[in-house]
C-alpha cells in the first residue's frame, strides 16, 4: 500500500482539473447571467450531447451496434426499465457476435 | 424553468441511489478495467483508489493511465483530465435551474460528484418536472462507491478479470446512454433536426480523425445551437 509522491502530485493534478470542468460551467453561468440565446441553448443540450457521444461510438462497432443500439432504444420505450434495455443491447451484442 | 420549490433532502438523495442501481451494470466492467490497467501500470491499491475516487472519471483516469510513465507524468495527466472532462462544463450549466437554490458544500459538494450518467439521469428527472436537487448528489454518490469496489476488484484481480478487448459487456456503457436518450426525447418538432446534426458533425469530426473530446463537443455544441435557433424562431 504505497503512495509515492510524484503519484499522488499527478493525481492531484487530475482532480483539480477535472473539478474544474465539473464546477466552472456552472460558475460561469452563475456570474455572467448568458443572454436568452445560450440559455435555450443550454436546454437543447442533453440530447445533442448523447448522441454526439454515441454516434462515432456505435460506428466503431459497425452495423451489429446499430442493430443493438435500436433494441436497446425499443426496449427502453416499451418497458420504461434501464437494466432491461441495456441487458437487451448487452445481448444482442454477445448473439450478433456469434453470427457475425 | 423558476427556481421556486427546489429542494434538497434525504428522500430524495436515497431515490436517485435507487435510481443508479441498474447504471451499475454499465459502470461496474469499464471500472474493472481502470483497475486492472492502473495494477499493470504499476499503481499500487492505495493509489488506484486515491485516483478513482478525487478523479472519478473514467475515461479520463484511462487515458491519463494509457500516458503513464515512472516517474508520474504530472503535467501530462492533468491535461489529459481536462481535456476529457471538459465535456462536464456545459452539463453544470444546464442544471443550473436546481444548483442556483443550493449554497456552500451542498452546491459545490454535489458538483464533485457530477459524471455523464448523473447529469442524464438528473436532467430526465427535471424535465419530468422533478424538484429535488438531492436526486443528483444520490445518483453521483451510488455511482462513486461501485466505482471504488470494481476498480478495487479490478486491481485485486489483476490479469485474473481481463475480458478482451470486443467482449460484448463493454456494449453496456454506449447502451446506457442509448437508453437514456429515450425519456429524453421531446418529440419530432423539437428534437429531430437538433439530434440528427449532432450525430451528423459528430461522426464527421471523428472521421476526420479529431480525438477524444472534439467530435463529442462539435457534435453537442452545433446540435443544440440548431435546436435553439429553431425553437427561438418559432417563438
Amino acid at each position: 500500500m504505497t503512495l509515492r509522491l510524484d503519484v499522488l502530485l499527478a493525481i492531484l493534478g487530475m482532480a483539480l482539473a477535472t473539478y474544474l470542468c465539473r464546477a466552472a460551467g456552472y460558475a460561469l453561468f452563475r456570474a455572467l447571467r448568458p443572454p436568452r440565446y445560450v440559455e435555450v441553448t443550454l436546454q437543447h443540450l442533453p440530447g445533442p450531447i448523447f448522441m454526439a457521444y454515441v454516434a462515432p461510438a456505435l460506428a466503431m462497432q459497425g452495423a451489429k451496434g446499430f442493430v443493438a443500439a435500436a433494441l436497446v432504444v425499443a426496449v427502453q420505450a416499451a418497458t420504461r426499465n434501464l437494466a432491461a434495455a441495456i441487458g437487451a443491447g448487452v445481448g444482442a451484442m454477445w448473439v450478433l457476435g456469434l453470427v457475425a | 424553468m423558476s427556481g421556486t420549490g427546489i429542494a434538497f433532502t434525504r428522500a430524495g438523495v436515497l431515490r436517485g441511489a435507487r435510481a443508479a442501481a441498474p447504471l451499475v451494470i454499465g459502470t461496474f466492467p469499464f471500472g474493472l478495467v481502470v483497475g486492472v490497467i492502473s495494477d499493470a501500470k504499476g499503481l499500487s491499491l492505495l493509489e488506484t483508489w486515491v485516483m478513482s475516487g478525487l478523479v472519478f472519471a473514467g475515461s479520463s483516469q484511462l487515458l491519463a493511465l494509457e500516458l503513464w510513465t515512472e516517474p508520474a507524468p504530472i503535467a501530462a495527466a492533468t491535461l489529459a483530465a481536462f481535456v476529457v472532462n471538459i465535456r462536464m462544463a456545459p452539463m453544470g450549466a444546464a442544471l443550473a435551474p436546481w444548483f442556483d437554490r443550493l449554497r456552500g458544500i451542498r452546491l459545490w459538494g454535489t458538483l464533485a460528484t457530477l459524471v455523464d450518467h448523473s447529469y442524464a439521469m438528473s436532467a430526465a428527472e427535471m424535465r419530468r418536472g422533478g424538484r429535488d436537487a438531492g436526486y443528483l448528489l444520490g445518483v453521483g454518490l451510488a455511482l462513486w462507491c461501485f466505482w471504488m469496489l470494481a476498480v478495487g476488484i479490478g486491481h485485486v484481480f489483476g490479469s485474473a478479470v481481463r475480458l478482451p478487448p470486443g467482449h460484448p459487456v463493454f456494449f453496456a456503457a454506449i447502451a446506457t446512454f442509448c437508453a437514456i436518450l429515450v425519456p429524453v426525447w421531446q418529440g419530432v418538432r423539437r428534437d429531430l433536426l437538433p439530434w440528427t446534426l449532432a450525430a451528423a458533425v459528430a461522426l464527421a469530426a471523428w472521421g476526420a480523425g479529431l480525438g477524444a473530446p472534439w467530435p463529442l463537443l462539435a457534435g453537442a455544441l452545433s446540435g443544440a445551437a440548431l435546436g435553439a435557433w429553431l425553437e427561438l424562431r418559432r417563438a
